[in-house]
């Protein structure tokens, strides 16, 4: 049905996103503020920021798994060529698991306690690509041998807490692809597993887009993980996209003093010992929102006056984004 | 950027072998497995801790790194006697712990201190910072004079970078990286020859965990402080601890300086680990080869025969790895490894590469 847009211009297209949190008190929390980006098919593009960025919020407002009630949501998500937001809820419940996967942090709370692995892989088989039931099952077999999960025979009979965190991940994985989706959106899909374990589900999740296409939304907190894995990333910080760029340039030229900040704090295997780590002073709960002026400024060392006035554009072009007032300066390499 | 431009980069003193704060030796912790519903018969036995030695030297900081299962943490308990070891000595500035009383044990717990990970679930929601700090130094008999506990507590939250005022707010308004500090001036204010870290900086967001980094090495430079520092994160281990031992199954594996360890990882397993840890650098991740290790970690109520990691082993040979335990050796100068090939794996890396994917470029 919606084969011809296949290869013509983005398949996932996010305009001006925001999700406003209205609690019963008076208070609202501006989750996620206006963000754009666009995925094409095939591609593999990262959503970075610490906790309390909105990078989560964003994932779940573009598969639609945001409540209705308490939230707005605002802006358009356009996925292969339809406006996701406007859809009603039963055609929108036909595209996910169909055509958006979804794969999330903790397998364990994602899967259903009571029921074996091979009975859930086949559920989405069934209402999703119309197999029959003895058909879905031959195909859940299929599914969990192509994410590397060893004798499948038996594991399909196998009952979530039977399964090491790794393997559960994997049957997500598996679980996300049984609808052959077009999109695959992984929010923090290696975060609660071991560092080995990690190692062999990016593996696994890079062989995936190398061969089925699928373009892949990794939403993380780890930049080693977006280092080896993503295309395009985006930082968010308190809600709003702060810059954007493809890998090797973000980390190589980070230009916002917040992503040349995180990536000099990260403690690094190959980085001299004994030095003290750059350090972000304060937290993100110092951020005041960006009704005043820059959310960063007071966190950034290179604040000047425009920062406390009013929010910073974004300033785009050729293939990336910025949203500051004093960006870091471009350092010579070498 | 915050450059702490007053902070020199730190002297790490050479470790002097001959006079360790804390040494183990083949500590074992088997924890027994029960099944039943009223008698609970012993049915196996699972070890958690199966025959560790180390020592660390006064004034120096340990890492110790592993997955989850590995043990690490069990050995920090069993250390500390908040699980009695099964067997081995525990020789903390040459008492050995495991001879003491309870009493006894329980004086000397004030110079070994524990800060763990999720701070907030170690905090009595109802008690204010104040209170947090001043339990400790009450249960050791040192809360007497106002004046110089109020000093005191001024001094420790001096030392941890936080502001007087936080003493009279509880555990729930202070943010993540907040609570670590209280945890360690909790710890700290007992003025400990040791303190055991837990994991101390996993809860935290990479911004706040640099930070709370950059402290415990300056406490450690200022205070002359014995640290043993648990992570199941390679590079944060590695960055603030001069000696690092890696655990897998309940064992030792290796033991080097944290340097000569990234450099030259010489035990398969720490091969394994550093090659899995992703570096934010995608020209390094482009490079770099990996060494993706088959299958999980085995139960510890069953660990494998010989050396525990063959099963999962690249450069498994037949017949020697499953049947012999591997010793912990010294290969080079500080740097110890339980494995019978390493010797040849050391000095043969190119075919290593050829043969597993060796690459551990970083």
């Amino acid at each position: 049905m919606l084969g011809p847009r296949r290869g013509a211009g983005p398949l996932l297209e996010v305009r001006e996103l925001s999700v406003v949190f209205s609690g019963r008190s008076e208070e609202t929390v501006i989750a996620v503020d206006g963000v754009s980006f666009t995925v094409e098919p095939g591609q593999t593009v990262g959503l970075v920021g610490e906790s309390g960025c909105g990078k989560s919020v964003t994932g779940l407002a573009i598969a639609g798994l945001l409540s209705a009630r308490g939230n707005r949501v605002g802006g358009q998500v356009v996925f292969a060529g339809r406006d996701l937001l406007a859809l009603r809820a039963k055609e929108r419940r036909d595209l996910r698991g169909r055509e958006i996967g979804m794969i999330f942090q903790d397998p364990f709370a994602a899967l259903n306690p009571v029921l074996p692995i091979g009975l859930q892989v086949a559920e989405v088989l069934q209402r999703h690509r119309g197999c029959d039931r003895r058909g879905s099952m031959r195909s859940a077999r299929e599914l969990l041998d192509s994410v590397g999960i060893a004798d499948p025979d038996r594991r399909l009979r196998e009952y979530p807490h039977q399964m090491s965190g790794g393997m559960r991940q994997r049957a997500l994985i598996a679980m996300a692809l049984a609808g052959q989706p077009k999109l695959l959106i992984a929010d923090e899909p290696t975060t609660a597993l071991d560092v080995t374990v990690q190692a062999q589900i990016l593996d696994l999740l890079r062989r995936v887009v190398e061969q089925t296409g699928t373009a892949l939304l990794v939403i993380t907190h780890d930049l080693g993980v977006v280092a080896g894995l993503c295309d395009e990333v985006h930082v968010l910080y308190a809600g709003k996209l702060v810059e954007s760029a493809e890998r090797h340039r973000l980390f190589a030229t980070p230009r916002h003093p917040y992503t040349h900040g995180l990536l000099g704090a990260v403690p690094r295997l190959d980085s001299p010992r004994g030095q003290p780590l750059s350090q972000i002073r304060g937290s993100i709960a110092d951020a005041p929102g960006w009704a005043q002026g820059c959310a960063f400024a007071p966190r950034c060392d290179r604040v000047v006056d425009a920062c406390l006035t009013g929010t910073p554009p974004l300033s785009t072009g050729a293939g990336q984004a910025l949203r500051c007032n004093n960006p870091m300066p471009v350092e010579v390499p070498g | 950027m915050t450059d702490q431009s007053t902070v020199e980069s730190p002297v790490v003193p050479e470790p002097q072998p001959a006079q360790p704060l804390v040494e183990l030796r083949e500590l074992t912790v088997h924890f027994p497995v029960r099944a039943g519903l009223l008698l609970g018969r012993t049915v196996g036995l699972l070890r958690a801790v199966d025959g560790v030695s180390l020592s660390i030297p006064r004034g120096t900081s340990y890492g110790l790194v592993g997955e989850s299962g590995c043990g690490k943490s069990t050995l920090a308990r069993g250390l500390l006697r908040l699980v009695e070891p099964t067997s081995g000595e525990i020789l903390f500035d040459g008492t050995d712990l495991r001879q003491l009383n309870n009493e006894a044990m329980r004086r000397m717990r004030r110079r070994m201190q524990l800060v763990f990970q999720d701070q907030l679930s170690t905090m009595d929601s109802r008690q204010n910072v104040e209170s947090l700090l001043t339990e400790g130094l009450r249960a050791h008999g040192l809360g007497n004079g106002a004046v110089a506990v109020s000093a005191r507590l001024r001094d420790t939250l001096n030392a941890v970078g936080l502001p007087a005022g936080v003493l009279r707010r509880y555990p729930h308004e202070l943010s993540g990286g907040q609570r670590q500090r209280v945890g360690l001036a909790r710890a700290l204010v007992l003025q400990p020859d040791l303190i055991v870290a837990d994991e101390p900086v996993s809860a935290l967001d990479v911004s706040i965990q640099a930070q709370v980094l950059n402290l415990l090495a300056e406490l450690q430079r200022t205070l002359q402080l014995t640290q043993l520092v648990i992570s199941h994160d390679l590079a944060v281990v590695r960055h603030i601890a001069d000696v690092v031992g890696v655990m897998y199954l309940g064992v030792l594996v290796e033991e080097a300086y944290s340097d000569e360890l990234a450099a030259t990882p010489l035990h398969p397993y720490t091969r394994a680990l550093l090659s899995a840890v992703p570096v934010p650098d995608p020209t390094v991740e482009d490079r770099r080869e990996r060494i993706l290790l088959s299958g999980d970690l085995p139960s510890s109520t069953d660990p494998p025969s010989g050396c525990r990691f063959h099963t999962r082993c690249p450069w498994v040979r037949p017949t020697r790895c499953a049947d012999e335990r591997p010793e912990l050796r010294e290969l080079r100068p500080g740097h110890r490894v339980a494995c019978h090939w390493a010797q040849e794996l050391a000095v043969s890396t190119t075919q290593v590469s050829g043969r597993g994917g060796g690459g551990w470029i970083c």
